[in-house]
């Protein structure tokens, strides 16, 4: 008869939630643009992304099927008539990550509605990437999302980037019942049909989310982007408790009473690997031989290749993802089905909190796709994003102590991120208050011309972007008692952001169990591919 | 928020023209065939000594260049100044220097242009931007012919940064939120008194401090 231990451990791997054992194999942790092989404490739960869902056989198929049988509304063909002004806004390069494998799956919505529409005679056709704040996409990034054809058809003059600071680009409709600012793109606003072309990465992302960010100013996404909006919302992926998805929807509402909007959402499983690494989307108990080989070989260049050529090669390589799911038609129960997917996909049931908790931070982040995952968007990782992956209880205990594992380099991106080197080296050794930062100095980096112009004509993150970062973290600050960054090449990146550093990760669990007690629980989210914790309390 | 400016370098920040051109085109207006003939030979012979001149000491490149101007009448170069902005300046302006003025409007700042040109010749490009006022070197004139002499202080270097506190003491403006915009390193002391620098277009040098000091880098086309 099996030993209870190894029936437990096979119950464990089935539920995608593995106890470290004494001989248990040592995890494979993303640190930056490396990966760590870090042995763990006995007792550590190690909570696993769940293996990709199958993707639908035949997207073109699901996409016609999507529109023709729309969610409370007429079949997109239907809303098609000659001469009207049709404008598709798409999702822009900050979802997904990393970028996926072309043809990237707008491409395919967009080569269906476009040729819909030629049917239908509609001429005048605009493609806008919603982008908000965020930088422009560059022209080969833009190709690259569309395909050649449209691309070729469409750039420059019908298919560019939203401009939240064009003066006469901006259109602004009645206020919300909270006074909230709602502000469209014109072209968006003045349009008798809106596609939105959507690609769902996390919950986050889609429903009313779409245009009320997508294609506003800084006006609107005030009413939302700001501290006290993120204080008041539990997880940022769970609309029920979220503050932040709340107002959107209040936008939204809004902006479907003036205009007739159409979306399309997709969700995309969690491939996020393919061949040659594709191991690292296994949990290392099921590794063979040829995975371990590949492991070392990975490692061996890794640790011989200069950081930017790492970094380089990671950028430039997509992730075969699939799509698991076309949903279309009016805002609300698009995204409801859109939600119910994506969970099926992320979601992990966890009993219960920890005392420690261990994010291994990768390379990338929604907003260094191409460039560099500088300090802000280090902290963005973990206290912002990672920290929310979860339902409205968050995988750490109140008080409790997150560990990241990331170089913590001091490196920035002039092109992309000029206003966050001010920021960082600036305003934070002054103060890490987002109340006083917002009310300080919030204004004076959203309308320094300099940064509104690398913004409009360069392909710079908008001034007030770190702000934001740094809001978005302001849940995570709130809630821990301690971050530790294991693996910090430096000291002053972690002092200037508040945080601890340890050379490894041993030593980062060793201050993390003296400042929580010898007893206290861990747990390490095994991410990439995406997952998140469904804590049960 | 307190009252704040934009202060703009001219030559090779807002135009891709320096004085040099300016210069010649006041020589290729002398009014008369020969006197026209003349200067355009001399300007064309004394190029590479403005060159030169320019990169070692931008105050004496200005002494010395101001000269050329002796002997002109002052309505003959204010009439050739209207010209010149048509014909030189106007078609040199970076198609994005007036979106850059028009975002520095909208955050609330008065538009300052701080240049080493001669007042009149700068006076119809910063009529045509909006500028609120024009910070320049000014000619002397005695019975209304240019003596070819500047009236002190020069307007450059440390100088810019000069005219630039005295005006901010004057207008009641906060330096700390001032703007500044220049393409060159000559021009570092007036980037470094107001709070927010920018480099445009930066020269080699000037770009290096961009970067050592965190200062954001503008290419303007």
């Amino acid at each position: 008869m099996r030993p209870i231990k190894t029936l437990q451990k096979l119950y464990d791997e089935e539920s995608q939630v593995v106890i470290t054992e004494k001989g248990s194999p040592p995890r494979v942790l993303f640190s930056g643009e490396n990966f760590l092989q870090e042995d763990l404490p006995v007792g550590t739960r190690v909570i696993f992304p769940r293996p990709p869902m199958a993707g639908v056989p035949n997207v073109k198929a699901a996409i016609r099927w999507a529109i023709n049988h729309p969610e409370n509304m007429e079949p997109l063909h239907a809303l098609m008539r000659p001469g009207m002004k049709l404008t598709c806004v798409i999702d822009d390069i900050s979802v997904p990550l990393p970028p996926m494998v072309t043809p990237d799956v707008r491409q395919t919505i967009l080569e269906v509605v476009l040729e819909l529409a030629a049917d239908s005679g509609v001429d005048d056709i605009h493609l806008v990437i919603a982008n908000a704040l965020h930088r422009r996409m560059t022209e080969a990034e833009m190709r690259r999302m569309v395909g050649e054809k449209i691309h070729n058809a469409y750039y420059p003059d019908r298919y560019y980037n939203h401009d939240a600071e064009d003066p006469d680009g901006i259109v602004e409709m009645e206020r919300t019942l909270h006074n909230e600012v709602v502000a469209l793109n014109r072209r968006v606003a003045e349009s008798d049909l809106v596609v939105y072309v959507n690609v769902n990465f996390v919950p986050m992302n889609g429903g009313h989310k779409s245009m009320g960010t997508g294609v506003t100013n800084y006006a609107s996404l005030r009413a939302h982007h700001n501290p006290k909006t993120i204080r008041d919302s539990d997880s940022y992926m769970e609309p029920k408790t979220s503050a932040l998805y709340k107002s959107n929807s209040r936008i939204g509402t809004v902006i479907d009473k003036n205009l007739k909007v159409f979306h399309i959402e997709t969700t995309l499983n969690n491939r996020m690997f393919g061949a040659p690494l594709e191991f690292l989307g296994k949990k290392e108990e099921d590794y063979t031989e040829a995975d371990r080989l590949r492991l070392q070989a990975l490692l061996f260049g890794l640790k011989h290749a200069p950081r930017a050529a790492a970094r380089k090669i990671f950028n430039a390589v997509p992730a075969p993802y699939e799509v698991t799911g076309v949903f279309a038609g009016a805002t609300e129960p698009v995204h409801a089905k859109t939600l119910e997917m994506s969970w099926k996909q992320y979601s992990v049931p966890v009993e219960g909190q920890s005392d420690i908790v261990i994010f291994p931070i990768p390379f990338i982040s929604p907003y260094s796709v191409n460039s560099i995952l500088n300090p802000l968007l280090l902290q963005v990782m973990g206290l912002g994003y990672f920290f929310n992956l979860n339902r409205g209880v968050p995988l750490v205990k109140k008080g409790g102590v997150l560990i990241l594992l990331h170089p913590a380099f001091d490196e920035f991106d002039p092109v992309q991120h000029p206003s966050y080197i001010e920021f960082f080296n600036r305003l934070l050794p002054e103060t890490r208050d987002s109340m006083k930062l917002e009310h300080k100095y919030e204004r004076e980096f959203a309308e320094n011309p300099s940064y509104v112009h690398l913004y409009r004509k360069g392909n710079a993150y908008h001034g007030v972007h770190p702000f934001y970062m740094w809001y978005w973290g302001e849940n995570g600050r709130q809630h821990v008692g301690k971050v530790i960054v294991a693996g910090a090449e430096n000291n002053h990146v972690p002092e200037l952001l508040g945080w601890d550093r340890t050379d490894t990760l041993t030593e980062a669990i060793e201050e993390a169990r003296g400042f929580m007690g010898r007893s206290a629980t861990i747990s390490l989210l095994r991410i990439a591919p995406t997952l998140l914790a469904d804590v049960k309390l | 928020m307190p009252a704040k400016a934009a202060f703009y370098d001219v030559d090779g920040t807002l135009v891709r023209t320096n004085i040099v051109h300016v210069y010649a085109y006041y020589a290729m207006n002398r009014g008369s065939l020969l006197g026209t003939a003349g200067r355009s030979l001399v300007t064309a012979a004394s190029l590479p000594l403005f060159g030169a001149l320019d990169v070692i000491n931008r105050k004496v490149f200005n002494e010395f260049f101001y000269r050329y101007y002796e002997g002109l009448t002052e309505d003959r170069l204010l009439t050739v100044a209207e010209d010149m902005f048509e014909d030189v300046l106007k078609p040199a302006l970076y198609e994005q220097s007036k979106d850059l003025i028009a975002e520095a409007r909208r955050a609330g700042c008065r538009i300052v242009l701080v240049t080493g040109a001669l007042d009149f010749t700068m006076r119809p490009l910063a009529r045509y931007l909006g500028a609120d006022e024009l910070i320049a070197n000014k000619m002397q004139f005695v019975g209304g012919h240019a003596t070819g002499k500047v009236i002190p202080p020069i307007i450059e270097g440390a100088n810019k940064a000069n005219a630039i506190r005295d005006y901010c003491a004057r207008e009641g403006l906060s330096l700390a939120h001032c703007h500044g915009y220049s393409d060159s390193a000559s021009d570092y002391a007036m980037l470094a008194i107001v709070g927010r620098p920018t480099a445009v277009n930066p020269d080699m040098r000037l770009r290096q401090l961009a970067r050592a000091y965190n200062w954001p880098i503008l290419d303007l086309k």
